[in-house]
């Protein structure tokens, strides 16, 4: 069954996000012939065209209007737009801050089911079916609509994105967006994450624990974290201890990630924090206990000081990447 | 100052999955409030410590709800209402029942959770403030009241956002906000005698087509099991740091 598909492309820092990639992957999969359609909002939206069509966007609706900084409300209008004019059988956006506040608040709006944080995609039967973690991970739901529009969000790092094809082109649609009530306003943004990666997109995460055992702690992994490219983490242990900020948390309360390399550096592995990670396509573990639980879950390990095995790291990969280029 | 707070009762974190007969097991299960509705309940009770008011809580949920209610009652909420349901909602149904459950009632301030630990979808407060006709602000990290306007700071990916909102409004609590205090021994005594409303979905006025769920669970795994145990290095450090680097490389494909 053809299924005209719209997703919500998401800029951040002058960057197409990866998950607005991944979104358009999962979209020509339940379009399934049908037409897919890519939104992106604000002033720079136009020099991301090209990047959308060539993967996958047949169509691209470029909103103008009172759209920066993100604001749930205006967004919702303007999304809301869209979706009456492009009129999609799917809407697909990313699992992120943006997507997590505007989807729902869109959803509800337009009284439609939505199917958060998702991690897989089928067609199956003709029906879609959504496959989500649930208790962050430590299990995992099959879900599907009862009939009418399909809404979902996808969470990054999950959905391989298509490899671009080169030769596609999309029609460009411009939507004027009529933006009113807003009701919130922005005053400031403090960015804490300058020049950092973002740790729920990242490829690489580079996580300490108890075992950092002060802020300063976490400059070695810091160091690793630079030449690896990675973001930096923390279990709950190393927050509650004041070691770094909640934002850094990873488990079943903070941030659930999926990179493909996981670096955990002075954590035992607690059941919470472990369920925030242990989809991580391979995990390394760095402890000095050697019945440390994280063992149990870990693909490689190393039993010693993280502050000498740390730093002996950093070194090793910094020479190894240097000589392969 | 009214102040509601959504209320979810989920398994403690700590607790593992297991399925049977395709569903979640429950015995012998710890449940606690959802750590972040538990912030959005201490950050309900400070507001009312400082500006006087009511704390009322709402949950829709199964009769077992009640011990988190009660918690939140010893930490300091007045009254509570629980919508009794045990089927299978979604997130939509869940987020009319809350509205029609308080839609006599007038609030300042609605709080919730971020998330809740179980189904993590974040969906429900932010539909039920739509459904009320508020401003949300998602995932704050502090909340200061002056008059009838708030200023709020948010988490947004890791950077902070400071936004100015009118009240009424309704915020989710992020990690961070505050430090959830433990109830009381007399808040305990206290809070079972305080008035908790136990409804049904059926007494709530709406049209039996919202109570249909939009979608459905059909299938419930457990994530694949680890091959083995860690590969655990041996050798000096120097040299597993050497060996791993050259795993990660050429054996895992990672870097």
């Amino acid at each position: 069954m053809a299924r005209n598909v719209l997703v919500f492309a998401e800029i951040r820092g002058g960057h197409l996000r990866n998950v607005t990639l991944e979104a358009l992957a999962a979209a020509r999969k339940i379009a399934e012939g049908g037409e897919v359609a890519a939104a992106v909002f604000g002033a720079k939206a136009t020099e991301h065209l090209g990047v959308l069509a060539r993967h996958g966007a047949d169509r691209v609706y470029v909103v103008n209007g009172d759209l920066e900084p993100y604001r749930t409300e205006c967004y919702t209008q303007a999304a809301r737009q869209v979706i009456e004019q492009a009129r999609p059988d799917v809407i697909l956006m990313g699992h992120t801050g943006i997507g997590k506040d505007l989807a729902p608040r869109l959803a509800a709006r337009l009284d439609m089911g939505l199917v958060s944080d998702v991690t897989d995609v089928a067609v199956e039967g003709g029906e879609v079916i959504f496959t989500r973690p649930i208790y962050a991970g430590k299990a995992f739901q099959r879900r599907k609509f009862a009939g009418g529009p399909i809404f979902a969000t996808i969470r990054p790092n999950n959905i391989p994105m298509n490899e671009p094809d080169p030769a596609k082109k999309a029609a460009r649609i411009d939507v004027s967006a009529e933006i009113k009530d807003l009701g919130t306003v922005v005053r400031e943004v403090v960015r804490k994450t300058a020049g950092g990666v973002d740790l729920t997109e990242a490829r690489i995460v580079v996580s300490g624990g108890r075992g950092v055992k002060s802020a300063d702690g976490f400059k070695p992994l810091r160091e690793l974290a630079e030449v690896l490219g990675a973001a930096v983490g923390a279990s709950r242990g190393a927050c509650d201890a004041g070691y770094c900020d909640y934002a850094m948390q990873i488990g079943q309360t903070g941030k659930v990630v999926t990179p493909d390399l996981y670096i955990a550096c002075g954590i035992s592995g607690a059941i919470q924090h472990v369920a925030g990670m242990s989809n991580s396509k391979v995990i390394v573990a760095i402890n000095k206990d050697p019945e440390a639980p994280i063992f149990s879950i870990a693909d490689y390990g190393i039993v010693g000081d993280l502050f000498e095995v740390v730093p002996l790291l950093t070194e090793e990969f910094r020479k190894a990447l240097a000589e392969s280029q | 100052m009214n102040i509601l707070v959504l209320l979810k009762q989920t398994f403690d974190t700590e607790e593992k999955i297991v399925l049977k007969d395709g569903q979640i097991q429950e015995d012998g299960v710890k449940f606690v409030i959802n750590p972040y509705d538990e912030y959005a309940v201490e950050e309900a009770v400070r507001l009312k410590e400082k500006f006087g008011g009511e704390v009322t809580t709402v949950t829709v949920g199964p009769a077992r709800s009640e011990s988190a209610i009660r918690t939140a009652l010893a930490m300091g909420a007045d009254k509570a209402i629980l919508v009794e349901y045990e089927g299978e909602a979604d997130e939509c149904v869940i987020a009319k029942l809350i509205a029609a459950a308080v839609k006599d009632q007038t609030f300042d301030v609605v709080l919730g959770g971020n998330m809740a630990v179980d189904s993590g979808a974040g969906q429900v407060a932010v539909r039920v403030a739509e459904i009320m006709g508020i401003p949300n602000v998602s995932a704050i990290t502090k909340l200061e009241i002056g008059g009838d306007t708030a200023m709020v700071e948010r988490d947004a990916e890791g950077d902070a956002e400071v936004i100015e909102v009118r009240l009424p409004f309704l915020a989710t609590a992020q990690q961070g906000l505050n430090e959830p205090r433990y109830p009381s021994l007399p808040g305990i005594m206290k809070a079972k005698k305080k008035p908790l409303a136990i409804v049904k979905p059926e007494d709530l006025g709406l049209a039996e087509e919202e109570l249909k769920p939009k979608t459905r669970v059909c299938g419930l795994s457990l994530p694949p099991k680890k091959q083995g145990a860690a590969k655990i290095l041996t050798g000096d450090l120097a040299d597993q740091a050497k060996q791993l680097v050259e795993l990660l490389r050429h054996e895992a494909k990672v870097v």
